[in-house]
C-alpha cells in the first residue's frame, strides 16, 4: 500500500535533460521506481540513456502522460520555470506532482496551489526532497540504500532529518516517507500525510518532524487529538532558533511570538503525541512504539 | 527581507498609492535641511528601524520648525529600539489626522493563499487590536491569482464597515496597495495607521512591506535595499560566500547539512551545554547543503573561524546522496585549503559523521590524523564533546 506512491506509480520526470534532473533521474531507476518518461519543452523525441535503458523525452506532460499512462511527475526545473511547469502538470490532470526545486518564489507556490485546488493534482513540495516507499518507488532525492520497507510512516519539513530517521529506524523500516518541505506554502502538509497514513493499512505508527514557523504542527496536533488513532511520535527542530531570523528553509522563521519550537511541542504533547528531544530520541520513542505493537 | 518605512513608502509612491512627502537624514543637521525642503508647518520625525512600537519608544516626534526637527532628529538618532539602534530617521510632512484605519495584506501559511486585514481602529498595534477587539478587524481570504480587484477591494471595506465616499475612496487605495503585493512579491504590506485628513483625503501615513528573496530574479533592483552596515559582518562574508548562515551568540561553532538538521544540532548543542560551566552555546546556524565540497566546507569552517566567540566546532553531516567518504575527504582538503589560503583552524573540531558509508568517511578522517580534529560517531555524543571543548 504506502501512501501517494507505489510500486503501481508511473514516474515522469520534469526538467529530466539538465543536470539535477539526469542525476536524480538515475538514482530513482537505480532504487527501482518506474521512470517512463521525461519532459523537455522542444526536446520531445530524444532518448536519454542511463546504465539499463534509455528514457524517452516529451515536449509536454499532457504527451508524456497520453503515450506512458504517468501518474506522478518530478519537478526539478529551475526556480524561474517552475510555476509553468506546475501549471503545465496540473492541467494535465496529473494525480501527483512533487516539486523538488528550491527558491521557488511563494507568490509563484501560492498561485499554483490555487489552481490545484480545483483539480484533480496533489503537489507535494516545493523545495522538498520528495518521498519514497522503499522497495516499491521513489519520486525524489531521498537516498533509498539508507533504510529498508517496513511499517512506520514518516513526515518532514526536513529533508536530512528524514534520512536520518530513516536511517536510525533502518532495521524497523518505512511504508513511506513523505518530505513536505519548508517553504511557508506547501502543497501537501503534515495533515493531508497523516490522514493517508492513518488509512493506509501497512503503517503502524507515525513519525512527523515539525520545525519554527507558522502553526502548521499546531493544527496537526489538533487533528492528531481529532481523528488520528495510530501512535505518532513527534520532533521539532529550532528550540534555539531567534527571533526573526530566517534558518535556511524559507519558512523556518520565528515571528514574535508566534512559530516556536516551544509552541509546537506543547500543542503535540497535548495531542498525546509523544516528542522526542533529539533526533535519536524521536527515533527511540518510534522503536519502543513499533516493538511494542501486537505483531 | 523587511524595508524600511522609508524604502516601502518610496515603492508606495512609485505604484501612486497616496503617500506623504519624506525624506531621509542620517544626521540632525541633514533632518533640519529635509525639514526646510519639505517646507510644510509641521514635519514629524520618524525613526527608521525595522521593529514595531517605535513610537512607544520615543521614536516618532513632531517639529513646528526645522531647527525643532533638528532637535528632534538629535534626540531620535541613536536610540535604541528593541535592540535597533537608530541611524536614519525620516522627516516627513505633517498630516491633519480626523480618522485613523488599519490595513494589510499578508501571506496566510496555513490556508495557502493571502489574507487582507482592515479595520477602522488603526494606530495601535494590530497583534493588540486582534486580541482586544476582535471584531473590529476585517479578515478577508484573497485569491492569489486574482489579487485584490475591485470586487475584493469593496469586500473588504465593507467588512471593515466603511460606507459611503469613504468606502470607494479607500477601495480605490487597498487595490493599489494589492498591486504592490502583487507586482513587488511581497509577502507583507501593512499599513497603519492608514487614515483620512481633515478634508478628506485617504493616505498611507506608515508603510510597511517585507519582500520574497526567492523572487529576487524578477527584480534585480530589490539588492539595492538590502542595507548591508546594517548586516552582521560575519553574515555578510557568509553571504558572498553564498552560504546560509546565522550569526548567533555562543561559543560551539555549528556547520551542517541540511537545514532541518542544522536547527536540531543547535538544540541539540544548547541541551548538552547546560551540563557544562557556562553552558555553552551554539556560535551559529550554517548550513552546507547536500553536497559538502571541499570548496564549500572551506568556506564555512573560514567564516566559524573568523568569529573570535567561538571556542570549539561541530561537524555534523548525515551522509545521504553525498556518502560520507566523499565529505571526509571534503573535510581532509578544506583543512589543507585553509592552509593554502593562511588560515589555520586553532579550535578543535568534533566531526560525526554517519549515513552512507560512514565507517569508510570515519576512517579517511584518522587516517589523515589532522590537528586538532577528532570524531564521535553518535550526534548526542558529539555535541557533548563540542560543547565540553567550548567550556574548558
Amino acid at each position: 500500500m504506502a501512501i501517494f506512491l507505489n510500486s503501481d506509480s508511473k514516474v515522469i520526470v520534469q526538467g529530466m535533460t539538465g543536470s539535477e534532473g539526469r542525476k536524480h533521474t538515475h538514482r530513482m531507476l537505480k532504487s527501482g521506481t518506474s521512470i517512463v518518461g521525461g519532459v523537455t519543452p522542444g526536446k520531445g523525441g530524444q532518448v536519454v540513456e542511463f546504465e539499463r535503458a534509455g528514457v524517452r523525452v516529451f515536449n509536454s506532460v499532457g504527451e508524456a502522460m497520453a503515450a506512458t499512462g504517468a501518474n506522478v511527475t518530478v519537478i526539478f526545473v529551475p526556480a524561474k520555470f517552475t510555476l509553468s511547469a506546475v501549471v503545465e502538470a496540473i492541467e494535465a490532470s496529473i494525480p501527483l506532482a512533487v516539486v523538488i526545486t528550491e527558491g521557488v518564489p511563494v507568490k509563484d507556490t501560492a498561485e499554483f496551489f490555487a489552481l490545484s485546488q480545483s483539480s484533480s493534482t496533489r503537489i507535494i513540495g516545493p523545495n522538498c526532497p520528495g518521498l519514497i516507499s522503499p522497495g516499491q518507488s521513489n519520486a525524489g532525492i531521498i537516498p533509498a540504500d539508507i533504510t529498508k520497507a517496513g511499517r512506520i510512516g514518516l513526515v518532514s519539513k526536513s529533508g536530512t532529518l528524514t534520512y536520518q530517521m530513516m536511517y536510525e529506524l533502518r532495521d524497523i523500516g518505512f511504508s513511506s516517507a513523505v518530505g513536505i518541505g519548508g517553504d511557508p506554502i506547501i502543497g501537501t502538509t503534515h495533515i493531508d500525510a497523516l490522514e493517508a497514513f492513518q488509512d493506509d493499512p501497512e503503517t503502524d505508527a507515525i513519525v512527523m518532524i515539525g520545525e519554527i514557523g507558522g502553526d502548521a504542527e499546531e493544527r496537526a496536533a489538533d487533528y492528531i487529538a481529532a481523528k488520528v488513532t495510530k501512535p505518532v511520535v513527534g520532533y521539532v527542530a529550532g528550540f534555539t532558533a531567534p527571533e526573526g531570523k530566517t534558518m535556511g528553509h524559507a519558512g523556518a522563521i520565528v515571528s514574535g511570538s508566534s512559530g516556536t519550537a516551544a509552541a509546537k511541542k506543547e500543542a503535540l504533547e497535548a495531542a498525546g503525541v509523544k516528542v522526542g528531544k533529539t533526533p535519536s530520541e524521536t527515533a527511540s520513542l518510534t522503536r519502543d512504539i513499533m516493538l511494542s505493537l501486537p505483531s | 527581507m523587511d524595508l524600511y518605512e522609508y524604502q516601502a513608502r518610496d515603492i508606495f509612491e512609485a505604484y501612486e498609492v497616496p503617500v506623504l512627502r519624506g525624506l531621509t537624514a542620517t544626521t540632525p543637521a541633514e533632518a533640519k535641511e529635509a525639514a526646510a525642503k519639505i517646507g510644510t508647518p509641521v514635519v514629524v520625525v520618524k525613526a527608521q528601524v525595522k521593529t514595531g512600537g517605535r513610537g512607544k519608544a520615543g521614536g516618532v516626534k513632531v517639529a513646528k520648525s526645522p531647527d525643532e526637527a533638528e532637535a528632534r532628529a538629535a534626540e531620535i538618532l541613536g536610540l535604541d529600539i528593541k535592540g535597533h539602534v537608530v541611524k536614519t530617521v525620516m522627516v516627513a510632512e505633517g498630516a491633519d489626522i480626523a480618522e485613523e484605519y488599519y490595513f494589510s495584506l499578508l501571506l496566510d501559511r496555513a490556508e495557502r493563499r493571502y489574507l487582507a486585514m482592515c479595520s477602522k481602529e488603526g494606530g495601535m498595534d494590530i497583534e493588540t487590536l486582534a486580541a482586544e477587539r476582535p471584531d473590529a478587524l476585517a479578515r478577508i481570504p484573497v485569491d492569489p491569482r486574482v489579487g485584490i480587484d475591485q470586487a475584493t477591494a469593496d469586500q473588504i471595506v465593507a467588512a471593515a464597515g466603511f460606507s459611503g465616499l469613504d468606502a470607494a475612496e479607500i477601495a480605490r487605495v487597498l487595490q493599489l496597495l494589492g498591486t504592490v503585493y502583487q507586482k513587488e512579491d511581497a509577502t507583507l504590506v501593512e499599513v497603519n495607521p492608514l487614515v483620512k485628513t481633515g478634508d478628506g483625503k485617504i493616505i498611507a501615513l506608515d508603510a510597511k512591506v517585507s519582500l520574497d528573496e526567492n523572487a529576487a530574479f524578477r527584480h534585480p533592483d530589490h539588492a539595492a535595499l538590502v542595507d548591508e552596515s546594517a548586516e552582521d559582518p560575519l553574515e555578510a562574508a557568509a553571504k558572498a560566500k553564498g552560504l546560509n548562515y546565522v550569526k548567533l551568540d555562543g561559543s560551539v561553532g555549528v556547520i551542517g547539512n541540511g537545514a532541518g538538521l542544522v536547527m536540531s544540532t543547535l538544540d541539540v548543542v544548547a541541551y548538552a551545554g547546560e551540563e557544562f560551566p557556562g553552558s555553552p552555546k551554539p556560535a551559529n546556524f550554517l548550513d552546507i547543503g547536500g553536497g559538502a565540497s571541499a570548496e564549500i566546507m572551506a568556506n564555512g569552517l573560514e567564516i566559524i573561524i573568523g568569529d573570535d566567540q567561538v571556542k570549539s566546532v561541530f561537524v555534523n553531516v548525515f551522509g545521504g546522496i553525498t556518502a560520507c567518504d566523499a565529505v571526509a575527504n571534503g573535510i581532509v582538503q578544506a583543512f589543507q585549503l585553509l592552509a593554502s589560503r593562511g588560515e589555520h583552524v586553532d579550535v578543535p573540531v568534533v566531526v560525526r559523521l554517519d549515513g552512507n558509508n560512514a565507517e569508510l568517511g570515519r576512517q579517511i578522517l584518522t587516517a589523515a590524523n589532522l590537528p586538532r580534529l577528532e570524531q564521535v560517531d553518535t550526534m548526542d555524543g558529539a555535541a557533548r564533546r563540542a560543547a565540553e571543548l567550548a567550556a574548558s
